[in-house]
């Protein structure tokens, strides 16, 4: 056993790459901003797998976007050895969620485009892609095109296509999400045997996830991020030798302290932990960023926080439930940003307006949740203001994407405009016509 | 730093060669090659027989013959004029699509103009592209040849343009974001990831443009300009001629050659295409029943496409991109980059303001142009406006009334569907334009008899699209949705209120937006008809387009072209895009 080309005392090596004060945000026109990714140091640093972990919607694929220079920094800069991203394009690779594989290419011609973009000559680039498909375990479906092959063999395809340029880093955005957990785990298992045995020339490897346990499963270096905005919330080394076992006491202890990191309220940021409870009030005049949920699971969670007596560690809760805490998150900031749950170390508890909350029937429940909406979501109160204000209390969609729009992406206010309309809707503050995008004030 | 060791030397460098059938060496695989070498040189003894006719001098008469011992030549001219058309559509389409799609100044401009350019009646082209080409070209054919071609181009080029330029648009980001980061470059974008995606959608336009280029061939091959009568060998002028002369047997004869000539294409060029546009489907997981086609199997079998294509289509495109990505690298060495890009802004800024110069300067003499035009002319011209309104959604009316109920039965009832597909496919092969003489042939001797062509044709050249949208509409209802419908016991006028008109809605809606702008296209060539030595007309906007390029009078072609393109835009904006947005948000059906 060993632990090979770990670094985690890195303070020695020069960092391949490195982010200084890199942040994004959308300028809003009164002079403000929503910042998505708070002002972020970040070093790679040669002979490590580094995983970044968070909620999905947290930034995690846009701060890997900014880093591999696909996607524009709004402040800060991302540094290649010493040089800045935008002058020539530095050696990466990316392996997408989604595969991103050519459908209409062979395995073969989808692993020979990089070399092809490079201007290598047909013969070299068949023997470089048919060496990497060889050593991902694709041989034998040279000529296969994607769609005849499962999820598996299609992310095989993509690594293959990332390794063949031998990306001096290698970056992998979710990368077994889409796949079935026996193949995921078969994958792990296959890359982490081409990097120990230094099978590949990478020198670094960084992986977007949002699964803790496929983090400390790989990983040297593990950074946890925080949300509203990104930032850095912890920086873990994995000392743990590979190969890994999920059963042992160390490593069940670092997935319960992440689980613990990831949940808990942050100290380090911003400002004194029980204001951000509350988020609405802290900074009256910043559009917060509506989670993407539905409000009907709200009151499931809370009615199973109040037969637990009020509390729960959240790590458990989403054990108990069996969900990713990806999926739980989203909820339980819902509940926060209405003020019917507080968050404090490791864990949730009820607020009286919650418990009222869970224990009404539906239609005062809706009440309760209206108060509630019009008092924390100021983009409801905006809304139910504008409305009111109309002579015949009626406004088009279009008009709120506008106002959105300044604030946010356009991919970004549609989906802040959805939620709106749902959450406005459930509560009885407005209806809302699909076929003519129109919204109307609820009459009392 | 370590290099692989990969224990994988015995694998050979050449991929995998497609495989024959066992056995059949000699019998199919040879046979195909033999027909496609026997092709290439019929193809080579074309080009040469067309370019002795383009390039020779003007005849002072052509006479159009009306023998059937003639029909063989003129499909075969006919034919190469819709194809070199439609090959300039391609090329026109892709680079405008291209732009549009890539460049946020052009695509501002490109796609209101692209909306605009597609509402223009064809036939108002006519004078204008004809005088010029004849100008350009006074000693030969070419001259009329080209100015034809163009005027199909003008029918053919813009669906396949908003096509190319959506499918651009809908390219997943994870796509387009990994052909960045493993640095395609434009060329190699282009053909490995841009055009790809877009070929099944560049197929379907690309069947439908040749569909409207039948159509228009009857009015682009035979026409009158002013005292110049403009001739060409084809078959819409075979069908013209002999309409002309009542010549019933000849016009049988056209019509057979026509029909004979599109369900040749179909099965001959479009379905092989459209099964080996399968391959370009973007989607994760094959579907049960791919779409399969005998002659593409069997030319996929034949040694001789593939020597071709190994040997010369793949190498070339490797060729260029390989050679682009070194040049690419070189460029980026030596120049730096702010200093190209300044040059490139000042080019842009140069030709921007040519454009706006030109664009100025027609704006002022159309305007002058229009100026001169009496009030009595304008308030004719909407008069003949509102006929052509009522006419064209008479036609619609008609034509939605008799095939919601038929491709509704034909949709839900699949024996049925077995037979009637294909017999309807043949009957809307034909276009509405080459159908017209003989209709007219006909009711001529009635009165009102025109009204009643004009109208006919107009239901032609538009139910077909209404009738098979139906037919899909209604094979798209899912059958839980009937079923519940039974169980509840819906009564037959229920079941179309909730279940049947709402289900077919968005395909109903499809079909009568294309329907709709081929009726207003028509009613140029039904409105105002040379026949039997005279002119037949009766009024409307059409015809008032006809009558002006005829005479010569360009201050009325103008203006009733703009009125024309006016009108079609208006309803198009103010109906048809609501209805379709409210077919893809509350009729959609989604599971």
């Amino acid at each position: 056993m060993s632990t090979p080309s770990t670094l985690s005392d890195s303070a020695g090596a020069e960092p391949i790459i490195e982010a200084r004060k890199l942040e994004k945000f959308y300028p809003q026109p009164d002079g403000g901003r929503i910042q998505v990714i708070a002002a972020t140091d970040l070093a790679v640093y040669p002979g490590q797998i580094i995983a970044m972990l968070g909620a999905s919607g947290c930034g995690k694929s846009t701060l890997l976007r900014m880093l591999t220079g696909l996607s524009p920094a709004s402040a800060g800069s991302v540094f290649w050895h010493g040089a800045p991203v935008g002058d020539g394009s530095p050696n990466v690779s990316i392996v997408f969620q989604s595969f991103a594989l050519f459908p209409w290419l062979t395995v073969l011609e989808n692993v020979e485009a990089p070399l092809e973009a490079r201007g290598m000559v047909p013969i070299e680039r068949h023997k470089r892609a048919l060496r990497i498909i060889d050593a991902v375990g694709l041989d034998g479906f040279e000529s296969a095109y994607p769609k005849e092959l499962s999820g598996g063999m299609k992310q095989r395809v993509g690594v293959a296509r990332a390794l063949v340029v031998e990306p001096e880093v290698l970056f992998m955005d979710e990368p077994f999400s889409a796949l079935d957990v026996l193949t995921a785990e078969t994958l792990r298992g296959e890359l982490l045997e081409l990097w120990l045995e230094h099978k590949i020339p990478t020198r670094a490897i960084f992986i977007v996830t949002h699964n803790i346990e496929e983090a400390v499963v790989l990983a040297d270096r593990i950074v946890v991020l925080g949300r509203n905005p990104a930032h850095i919330h912890a920086d873990f080394a994995v000392n743990i030798p590979h190969p890994r076992d999920r059963k042992s006491s160390g490593f069940i202890e670092l997935v319960d302290e992440i689980y613990r990191v990831l949940t808990r309220p942050d100290h380090e940021h911003g400002a004194a932990p029980p204001k951000t409870a509350v988020p609405g009030k802290q900074v009256p005049h910043k559009a917060i960023m509506l989670p993407h949920t539905r409000p009907g699971g709200m009151a499931g969670l809370l009615e199973i926080l109040i037969d637990q007596g009020g509390r729960a560690d959240l790590h458990k809760l989403a054990d108990e439930l069996s969900l990713e805490v990806d999926a739980l998150l989203p909820t339980v900031d819902t509940a926060v940003l209405l003020g019917m749950l507080r968050l404090e170390e490791g864990g949730a508890s009820i607020t009286p307006e919650g418990q009222a909350y869970a224990e009404a029937d539906i239609q005062a429940r809706k009440a309760i949740f209206r108060k509630a909406a019009l008092a924390n979501v100021p983009l409801l109160a905006q809304m139910h203001n504008a409305l009111k204000a109309k002579s015949n209390r009626t406004l088009s969609d279009e008009f709120f994407r506008d106002l959105l729009d300044e604030h946010f992406s356009e991919d970004e206010s549609r989906r802040q405009l959805e939620t709106a309309i749902q959450w406005g809707r459930y509560a009885e503050i407005f209806d809302y016509d699909a076929a003519t995008g129109k919204l109307t004030l609820t009459e009392a | 730093m370590t290099t692989p060791t990969i224990a994988s030397q015995t694998a050979s460098p050449v991929p995998p060669a497609i495989r024959r059938p066992a056995g059949s060496r000699w019998s199919w695989s040879f046979l195909i090659d033999i027909a496609v070498f026997l092709f290439v040189l019929a193809a080579i003894y074309g080009v040469y027989a067309v370019g002795h006719t383009w390039l020779g001098p003007v005849p002072a008469q052509v006479e159009i013959s009306q023998s059937p011992r003639a029909l063989p030549l003129y499909a075969f001219y006919s034919l190469v004029r819709l194809s070199v058309a439609y090959g300039l559509s391609m090329l026109f389409a892709l680079a405008y699509g291209y732009v549009a799609a890539r460049s946020k100044q052009a695509e501002i401009v490109l796609i209101p103009l692209l909306d605009i350019l597609q509402s223009i009646p064809v036939l108002s082209f006519l004078p204008g592209v004809m005088l010029a080409m004849v100008a350009l070209f006074p000693h030969s054919q070419l001259g009329i040849e080209l100015g034809s071609i163009i005027l199909i181009f003008t029918g053919q080029v813009w669906n396949i343009a908003f096509s190319f330029y959506s499918s651009l648009k809908g390219i997943p980001r994870e796509l387009r974001e990994a052909a960045i980061i493993y640095r395609f470059g434009r060329w190699q974008r282009f053909v490995e990831l841009d055009l790809p995606f877009s070929t099944i959608g560049l197929v379907w336009n690309s069947m439908m443009s040749v569909a409207g280029g039948w159509f228009f061939l009857m009015a682009c091959e035979m026409f009158v300009l002013g005292n110049r009568d403009f001739r060409l060998p084809g078959l819409g002028s075979f069908l013209q001629t002999a309409a002309s002369h009542g010549n019933t047997r000849a016009i049988l004869w056209g019509l057979a050659a026509m029909v004979a000539v599109i369900v040749l294409l179909d099965q001959l060029i479009w379905r092989p295409v459209i099964a080996w546009a399968d391959k370009f489907k973007f989607e994760q997981v094959e579907t049960a029943k791919a779409a399969t086609h005998s002659l593409l199997s069997l030319l996929g079998r034949a040694s001789f496409v593939i020597r071709l294509y190994r040997l010369a289509v793949r190498p070339v495109i490797e060729w260029i991109t390989v050679n682009l990505a070194v040049g690419a690298r070189r460029a980026a060495e030596t120049f730096s980059v702010p200093k190209r890009q300044s040059t490139r802004r000042g080019l842009l800024i140069v030709l921007a303001a040519a454009i706006l110069a030109g664009i100025g300067f027609a704006v002022f003499h159309a305007v002058r142009e229009l100026s001169d035009l009496s009030r009595a002319d304008y308030s004719d011209l909407l008069r003949s406006a509102g006929f052509t309104l009522l006419r064209v959604n008479a036609a619609l009316l008609i034509g939605a009334l008799w095939t919601v109920p038929v491709g509704v039965a034909i949709g839900s009832s699949p024996r049925l569907a077995r037979i009637a597909q294909p017999l309807a496919q043949i009957a809307a092969s034909i276009p509405a334009t080459a159908l017209f003489p003989v209709i007219l042939l006909f009711l001529i001797k009635f009165r009102g008899g025109l009204e009643l062509a004009a109208l006919l044709v107009m239901l032609l050249g538009t139910q077909w699209y209404i009738l098979f949208n139906v037919i899909a509409g209604a094979m798209a209802i899912p059958t839980d949705l009937k079923e519940a419908s039974s169980i509840f016991r819906f009564g037959s006028w229920d079941r179309w209120r909730y279940l049947i008109l709402p289900g077919i809605f968005p395909y109903l809606v499809t079909g009568m937006v294309t329907a709709s702008g081929n009726a207003w296209n028509a009613s140029i060539i039904a409105e105002y008809f040379h026949f039997q030595g005279r002119i037949v007309s009766t009024i409307g906007l059409g015809s008032a387009i006809s009558r002006a390029s005829d005479a010569g009078r360009f201050d009325i072609l103008l203006a009733s072209t703009l009125i024309m393109a006016t009108i079609v835009v208006l309803i198009n904006r103010l109906l048809w895009r609501r209805l379709y947005r409210l077919a893809s948000t509350r009729f959609k059906l989604e599971t």
